[in-house]
């Protein structure tokens, strides 16, 4: 293992169950006959639509505008007429207007030949608006609009970039199989996002045993000219979060409470790269990208080229359908992402992966007494006790829990994956976090 | 398609539940049983070297404990009631801490409890063990996982200071029955190795220059395999390391010398232990930091009371008796009553492994595990507090790195 960076502490070896799409190549999948976009895909405030009921609209048409610094560009990802606006559930649990789009008309860029941008004569300014311009956001977790989050790194004077390849998430392949069909486009967004923040270093971060990849992209950097270096990691959870790249990477630690930012280091996904090259060089907007559809329940699991706004139903209906009634159905991977109940659900900009998984695959679940092991505080990355925090939250004695660290747990699950005692501790958590939030938001109400 | 179509809509996945979707395969039950499983050799090795009696000590250790669990349960819970849950499916509705019997603790803790009997045990002394543990030790501070002492140590504690004599007369192993050893055999013939030298201590009888040359002074019997394998190794191993191995620790390994029914056979424990670390039931922090400031101890002082001066000990034969290995393994490592971090964890294995020490050389009894794991166990809680992992973005003191 000598050479392969990790982070430092806790983590965990969750089962990888990748074998099953690592190997199948992205298709294309169906073109919804209706597209559910909603104008809330990204961190933030949503955006303003711009369309209204029987309104004709273009493939790749904007139909939201940002509403400020932390919103994002929607453009509808197929040609046809808006039905309705109606609000939805997202499958984090948020809500959000969104427009009907019945498929009708012609295609303006599906089956065109595209040229390609010079955009070697661009500023960086220049450059960040023609990304924001065609909506993209960070594709890998909490979508933040990258406009939102390159302007401020400009501002921080960040030094580094790390792109990260690593997809530590078991099931998903989706970033995986996009490095090994897509390392030249990848390369390419990599110095398209190079200039824009003007950084010096770039790191480009891969799991250790992923060699298909890694070969790629080596082998596109190293035709480029880029300045990026690979950076294998030990293929360990979760390594591909913010916190345990940037301590790996660069062997600082992000400050209690900060961002990656305050380590002078920006963090993109590789999906989110790809989007900026199509967004920049094709000047193709954000309406499509890549989707693991998995689990045991999946009858032909794969890696799907999605539009967004296509309901999650016809993504299984396109993978086979179910070989059998699924005991769960989440939406990114098994360890962050959540259960859903409703298959209506549209594929977002943040949308890695569909898992439909069997009652075998998710294991006894049934909660038991705790035993006081400390496996969950072994596990835990950012140095946390999870059992003493979940019985603080359980005591109401939030002030403790907040004390103890409440706020620096990402909810990567480690904790809750190895407890033999299945206790729910990540939801445990998370309820906590919500107590505290209320707590501050009425006490500085109350002022 | 439109048929599937209609099939993909209609699935109603019966659990939406929280992050992560997915658990290790692994449980609390798992563990207690994959224990049991991994001490079941050494205890039939106790069997076979002492008879039925000795198994039918440990099957009474394992139902008393099991009556008595159920008996708790059912007096605090009441009996289990099946409840339908919102899913349209049948549950079992129980309190998180009343499934203990399924779990396989209260078995757990009756097998050690009988493991650490002497095969002729009055069998009133494990049932009492049993109950103590289990009512007392566990049950008085709300069952599996707050019970602040290894219940089935505290117990053999308890039953040892209560009926000291039923706890201190030994059997002879069946391989050791009718071997030729000097002239005395009848006065050893009932004690343990430790025992043994701790009446030569305590009595100021040591002219030996070691444990095993003092047993042999004695007159304590080799079996006939000791004899044959230690004079096989010789031949062939250690002459091409340029060492020789004395006879009798073959003895000790193997499990042919008196002692609790449980403790005696090294080989047959370790082996359990490599399946305990292969599952990761147990990880390297206790085993490693108690074996080595037990060992470390021995060595430098262990020699002192043989006058052979300091860094003399004899580290070999101290694991090897005295119920060492199954404490290392099996007793300092109990997940409920050890610390939580990795570096607690190696404070608790090294304050067991000093204790040991301490009590074996300077204790009027001859062993130390189980005084030194309760009295460690007892620490636990501050230990937790003293040994927080080091958070990530925190420096020292507090304020954000």
């Amino acid at each position: 293992m000598l050479g392969i960076r990790t982070f430092r502490g806790g983590g965990v070896f969750p089962y990888e169950r990748k074998s099953r799409t690592r190997d199948k190549r992205i298709w294309n999948a169906a073109i919804p006959g209706i597209a559910v976009i909603p104008f809330l895909q990204h961190s933030g405030t949503p955006a303003v639509p711009l369309v209204r009921q029987g309104d004709r609209v273009r493939e790749g048409m904007l139909i939201g505008r940002p509403a400020g610094e932390d919103s994002a560009a929607v453009h509808s990802p197929i040609p046809g007429i808006v039905q309705e606006l109606v609000n939805v559930v997202l499958p984090n649990g948020n809500s959000s207007l969104a427009a009907l789009v019945a498929l009708d008309g012609e295609f303006d860029r599906l089956g065109k030949e595209t040229r390609s941008f010079p955009w070697e004569n661009l500023t960086p300014e220049e450059l960040i608006d023609a990304i924001a311009n065609r909506g993209v956001v960070g594709m890998g977790g909490e979508s933040v609009p990258t406009r939102q989050k390159y302007l401020r790194a400009r501002q921080a004077g960040a030094e580094t970039l790390i792109v990260n390849g690593v997809e530590s998430e078991p099931y998903v392949c989706a970033d995986y199989r996009l490095m090994i069909e897509k390392a030249a486009e990848i390369v390419e967004g990599i110095r398209i996002a190079e200039k824009a923040l003007g950084v010096k270093h770039v790191f480009f971060a891969i799991s250790n045993g992923r060699s298909e990849a890694a070969e790629a992209v080596g082998t596109a950097l190293r035709s480029s000219g880029s300045q990026a270096r690979l950076i294998q990691l030990q293929d360990r959870y979760p390594q591909g979060d913010e916190k345990e790249l940037v301590r790996a990477i660069t062997g600082k630690e992000v400050p209690s409470g900060g961002s990656p930012l305050d380590t002078g280091t920006v963090v993109s996904n590789v999906a989110t790269v790809f989007a900026i090259y199509e967004a920049v060089v094709l000047q193709k907007p954000l309406i499509d990208r890549v989707v693991t559809v998995a689990g045991g329940a999946v009858r032909n699991p794969g890696n799907l080229k999605v539009r967004l706004g296509t309901p999650l139903a016809d993504l299984i209906e396109e993978c086979g359908g179910f070989r059998h009634t699924p005991a769960r159905i989440v939406v990114g991977g098994p360890m962050t992402g959540l259960g859903i109940f409703d298959l209506s659900i549209p594929v977002t900009k943040g949308t890695r992966a569909v898992l439909a998984l069997s009652e075998a695959e998710v294991g006894d679940a049934t909660e038991t007494a705790c035993i006081q092991c400390g496996r969950c505080v072994r596990a835990c990355p950012m140095g946390l006790e999870p059992t003493i925090l979940y019985k603080y939250i359980d005591h109401q004695q939030y002030d403790r829990a907040v004390a103890a660290g409440l706020a620096d747990c990402h909810e990567c699950g480690a904790c809750a994956y190895v407890c033999p005692a299945h206790i729910p501790l990540v939801q445990g958590l998370k309820v906590g976090k919500r107590v505290v939030d209320d707590r501050i938001r009425t006490r500085e109400a109350a002022k | 398609m439109s048929s599937e179509r209609e099939r993909v809509h209609s699935v109603q996945p019966p659990v939406v539940a929280g992050s992560p979707q997915f658990h290790e395969r692994t449980s609390t039950a798992m563990i207690m049983w994959f224990t049991v499983l991994c001490l079941s050799p050494a205890a039939l090795w106790g069997t076979y070297v002492y008879g039925w009696r000795a198994l039918g000590v440990i099957a009474v250790s394992v139902a008393a404990s099991v009556v008595c669990e159920f008996l708790i349960v059912r007096f605090l819970f009441g009996r289990d009631r099946k409840v339908e849950n919102p899913a349209g499916r049948t549950e079992l509705l129980r309190p998180r801490n009343a499934g203990t019997l399924r779990d396989g603790s209260a078995a757990l803790t009756g097998l050690l409890i009988g493991m650490t009997m002497p095969p002729a045990v009055p069998l009133y002394v494990p049932i009492v063990a049993a109950v103590f543990a289990l009512a007392v030790v566990k049950w008085t501070f709300g069952g599996l996982g707050t019970n602040w002492m290894n219940p089935a140590l505290a117990a053999r504690v308890f039953v040892y200071f209560s009926w000291t004599p039923q706890m201190t007369s030994w059997t002879m192993p069946k391989p050791l029955l009718g071997m030729p050893a000097g002239g005395t055999v009848d006065a050893i013939a009932a004690a343990t190795p430790l025992g043994l030298i701790k009446t030569h201590v305590v009595t100021g009888m040591i002219a030996a220059d070691g444990p095993m040359s003092l047993l042999r002074q004695a007159g304590y019997p080799r079996s006939a395999f000791d004899g044959n394998v230690t004079e096989w190794l010789n031949a062939h191993i250690l002459v091409h390391l340029g060492a020789n191995l004395p006879g009798g620790y073959v003895d000790l390994f193997v499990g042919n010398i008196p002692g609790a029914i449980g403790e005696g056979s090294v080989l047959l424990l370790l082996l359990g232990s490599v399946f305990m670390f292969g599952r990761r039931i147990i990880s390297w922090e206790i085993p490693a930091s108690y074996f080595f400031s037990f060992a470390f101890f021995e060595w430098i002082f262990g020699g002192t009371l043989y006058h052979t001066g300091f860094f003399s000990g004899d580290v070999l034969f101290s694991v090897c008796t005295g119920g060492f290995v199954l404490a290392l393994f099996y007793m300092a490592t109990d997940p409920v009553t050890s610390p939580m971090s990795s570096s607690g964890m190696v404070v608790y294995g090294t304050g067991v492994g000093i204790l040991t020490f301490l009590i074996r050389t300077f204790g009027s009894i001859p062993e130390g595990v189980a005084l030194a794991i309760i009295f460690m166990n007892m620490f636990v809680p501050l230990i937790n507090r003293v040994t927080t992992p080091r958070r990530y973005g925190v420096r020292a003191g507090g304020e954000a790195a």
